[in-house]
């Protein structure tokens, strides 16, 4: 019981992550339908600009830590959501209108652009930091378990929540929300009416890409070692969780980036450790065939 | 076909400026975490370096290219745009370009054959040149799958791993031989397929496309993890190499077995059996090639491209789309699996390290950038793809990233590959003439 609790932890902590990466590809999806391949590596770029910035601070002896890990955000959003900008620009935006699977390989091409650029401007071996935040709370105490909530996980799973409730109020009511919203249900008309497509759709991408830096931050100080290749499977899970939530539904995808991860926790501890990436792919598929539509998902009609 | 082309007037000097300015800017911010600061291990903890010197010089080279491509764009334009004017856009230079593309084929097919004679002395042409054969079998494999059906395929590297598993278990265990292997791995691919296209070929492009992705990586972390079965990380070693009609490619061959140099009266060369390798997968790529082009001819290679162009339609139409997919599907696989057999017998040694994704991408960047659908374009971009990272040895780091690169540009540039003709094999002759004109 103590050993599932912990899992339980565990997972959420894990599933908060995936569910911040997985807004990116929700929200791309659903303004011009495509899968943002190059997103998970916007994550691994951000998880390298804070280990940049975690070992600057180290070196300048910042010892607050609330500050620090706010400078960390704020530097990692804001150089982040310059590369989400920058590849929607170059990969994106001149095939807008082409082909369905032109982008798609051009994404393909930018992420493996991306991974190779990092591997060789801050080299192939994994970067360690220290420990930026360490301790936790005992939750229950069993003769043979501890049930421990750390510091790091209790500020992944309250800061996930924040920026989930602004991100929603931002969708909902504000003057950009209601653009972006136009542009994911008819890009024209919306165009007709005078809303900005492009710049709608550029700040799209930099909105998810500073998502996915805040998860990229969160890893570093959560695993606190990094390296050039998470980008792929991290993308690739939280792309399951888009899509197991309902790709275009915002609260589908944290729904769903949590299940993955509850799943993936509870599957590496009770079943076999090694498998726990197929449990990811077995169950897109399955999402994929009982229910495309997904869990909060609206589903697509097909217009002739 | 009538082209568009937006009239704007010139750029001035400042406005040219600005722009690159912009852009030089733009590059500082990227270049700032990733070029001008790193973390150098000092001691068993990271330390920050800087190299502000190298961001200048990648700041200064995105403003000059900037300019220099702003200027390459506005003059192309203004070319076309007095083109337009002047009512000289050719507009049936399709014909004849396909008529060149045809003499090319024959060409390199010539040469194809001829090379191992050229260079009968020379391994590593002989080497490279199979590769390039390796992939282009692999592309028109992939092909059929995208780019007549029009499926997106990304993990279609499991088939050339399960060609490769079964060819390598086959001989290693049970002792067969490399042409009784090859149909049996080539159907067992095929078997796959079918396995894993029946339930997801439901879904739409993308989702089919993480799904099939999806379904590569599960191969291969199953080949990583179960261990009694595929020897795990460490793969399978010592695969049999295929022989020419029983005659073996060895120095001594084995008790009751003949060597193909002393069958023949010449002498030991281990660039004999390089060189039957390649002929080998040539024929193998030779009969791909017309089977494949055999089948577009076909019915079942018709439906292939009228769903690729509409899948309502198709239905509306009262074709079985399933087994049309399917088909292309398992065909597809199949011819994956045979490139696999030929990869193991060729590398003597497999393991799940050469069945990862970006196998899949580059399979998948071959069949795209050569023009979906196109068998001349899937030979080019695999030439391309092979040749280019060989000239650039010296910077093999540098692989990559150039490869990643050109996929985008080439994308950007060409969004539907290099050699792309998207015609349908079959016309309405004049009716359909009647109803262009019309347009």
């Amino acid at each position: 019981m103590a050993y599932a609790l912990q899992q339980l932890i565990n997972g959420l902590t894990l599933g908060a992550m995936y569910g911040l990466i997985a807004i990116g590809y929700t929200m791309v999806y659903g303004i011009i339908g495509m899968i943002n391949f190059a997103h998970g590596d916007i994550f691994m770029v951000s998880a390298f600009i804070a280990v940049t910035c975690f070992t600057l601070l180290a070196a300048a002896d910042v010892s607050s830590i609330p500050l620090a890990l706010m400078f960390v955000l704020v530097v990692s959003m804001f150089f982040t959501s310059a590369y989400g900008w920058a590849v929607e620009r170059v990969a994106y935006r001149p095939l807008r209108g082409s082909t369905r699977l032109a982008p798609l390989i051009s994404a393909i091409g930018m992420s493996i652009f991306l991974q190779n650029t990092v591997q060789l401007t801050q080299g192939a071996r994994v970067k360690p930091i220290p420990p930026v935040i360490e301790g936790g709370i005992e939750l229950w105490q069993t003769p043979d378990f501890t049930v421990q909530i750390g510091w790091s996980q209790l500020l992944i799973i309250v800061t996930t929540v924040v920026l989930m409730v602004a991100f929603t109020w931002m969708i909902t009511h504000t003057a950009f929300g209601r653009q972006q919203r136009s542009c994911e249900q008819d890009r024209t008309m919306a165009a007709l009416l005078g809303v900005n497509v492009d710049r709608t759709i550029s700040l799209t991408f930099m909105l998810g890409a500073a998502l996915a830096a805040v998860a990229g931050v969160m890893v570093t100080v959560y695993y606190g070692v990094v390296d050039f290749f998470i980008g792929f499977l991290a993308g690739i899970k939280a792309f399951t969780a888009a899509v197991l939530g309902g790709i275009g539904s915002l609260p589908g995808a944290m729904l769903g980036g949590l299940l993955i991860g509850l799943i993936e926790s509870f599957w590496a501890a009770y079943l076999w450790a090694e498998y726990k990436d197929v449990a990811t792919f077995g169950i897109l598929c399955l999402v994929l065939m009982l229910r495309p539509s997904g869990l909060l998902g609206r589903p697509e009609v097909e217009k002739v | 076909m009538s082209a568009v082309v937006f009239a704007h007037h010139a750029m001035t000097p400042a406005e040219r400026l600005r722009d690159a300015g912009w852009i030089a800017f733009v590059a500082l911010v990227l270049g700032i975490p990733l070029i001008g600061l790193t973390t150098v291990d000092a001691g068993g903890r990271l330390e920050v370096a800087t190299r502000f010197g190298l961001l200048a010089v990648f700041v200064a080279v995105a403003f000059a290219g900037r300019l220099v491509l702003r200027y390459g764009l506005d003059h192309a334009r203004a070319r076309r745009l007095r083109r337009v004017q002047a009512g000289t856009e050719a507009d049936d230079g399709r014909a004849l370009a396909q008529r060149v593309v045809t003499v090319l084929g024959w060409f390199a097919l010539g040469a194809a054959v001829a090379l191992p004679l050229v260079f009968s002395g020379n391994r590593y042409v002989v080497d490279t040149a199979t590769t390039v054969l390796i992939y282009v079998m692999l592309g028109w494999g992939l092909n059929v799958v995208v780019g007549l059906a029009g499926l997106l395929d990304l993990g279609y590297v499991a088939f050339y791993a399960v060609g490769a598993y079964s060819y390598a278990l086959l001989s290693t265990q049970y002792g067969w031989g490399f042409w009784q292997a090859l149909p049996v791995s080539g159907a067992l691919a095929a078997s796959f397929g079918i396995l894993l296209g029946y339930p997801i070929l439901r879904l739409r492009g993308d989702y089919l496309a993480i799904v099939t992705l999806g379904f590569g990586e599960i191969i291969r972390i199953i080949l990583v993890n179960w261990t009694e079965f595929s020897n795990g990380p460490n793969g399978i070693s010592s695969i049999p190499r295929p022989s020419f009609f029983g005659l073996e490619f060895s120095r001594r061959p084995a008790a009751g077995e003949q060597s193909f140099a002393a069958f023949f009266g010449l002498d030991y060369s281990p660039m004999q059996r390089l060189i039957f390798l390649y002929y080998v997968i040539l024929v193998l790529a030779l009969a791909t090639h017309v089977f494949v082009s055999r089948l577009r001819r076909l019915p079942v290679g018709r439906a292939w491209e009228a769903l690729r162009e509409d899948e309502i339609a198709c239905r509306a139409m009262g074709m079985n789309t399933t087994n049309i997919k399917l088909s292309a599907f398992a065909i597809g696989a199949m011819l994956g699996g045979f490139a696999g057999v030929f990869f193991a017998a060729r590398q003597g040694f497999i393991s799940p390290e050469s069945f990862v994704f970006t196998e899949s991408a580059i399979v998948l960047a071959i069949v795209v950038l050569g023009g979906m659908g196109s068998q001349m374009g899937v030979v080019l971009a695999a030439t391309l793809l092979v040749l280019i990272p060989e000239f650039g040895r010296n910077f093999a780091e540098y692989r990559m990233l150039l490869f990643g690169a050109a996929m985008v540009l080439i994308m950007v540039w060409k969004p539907g590959g290099l050699l792309s003709h998207r015609e349908p094999t079959l016309r309405l002759g004049a009716a359909a003439k009647a109803t262009e004109g019309g347009r």
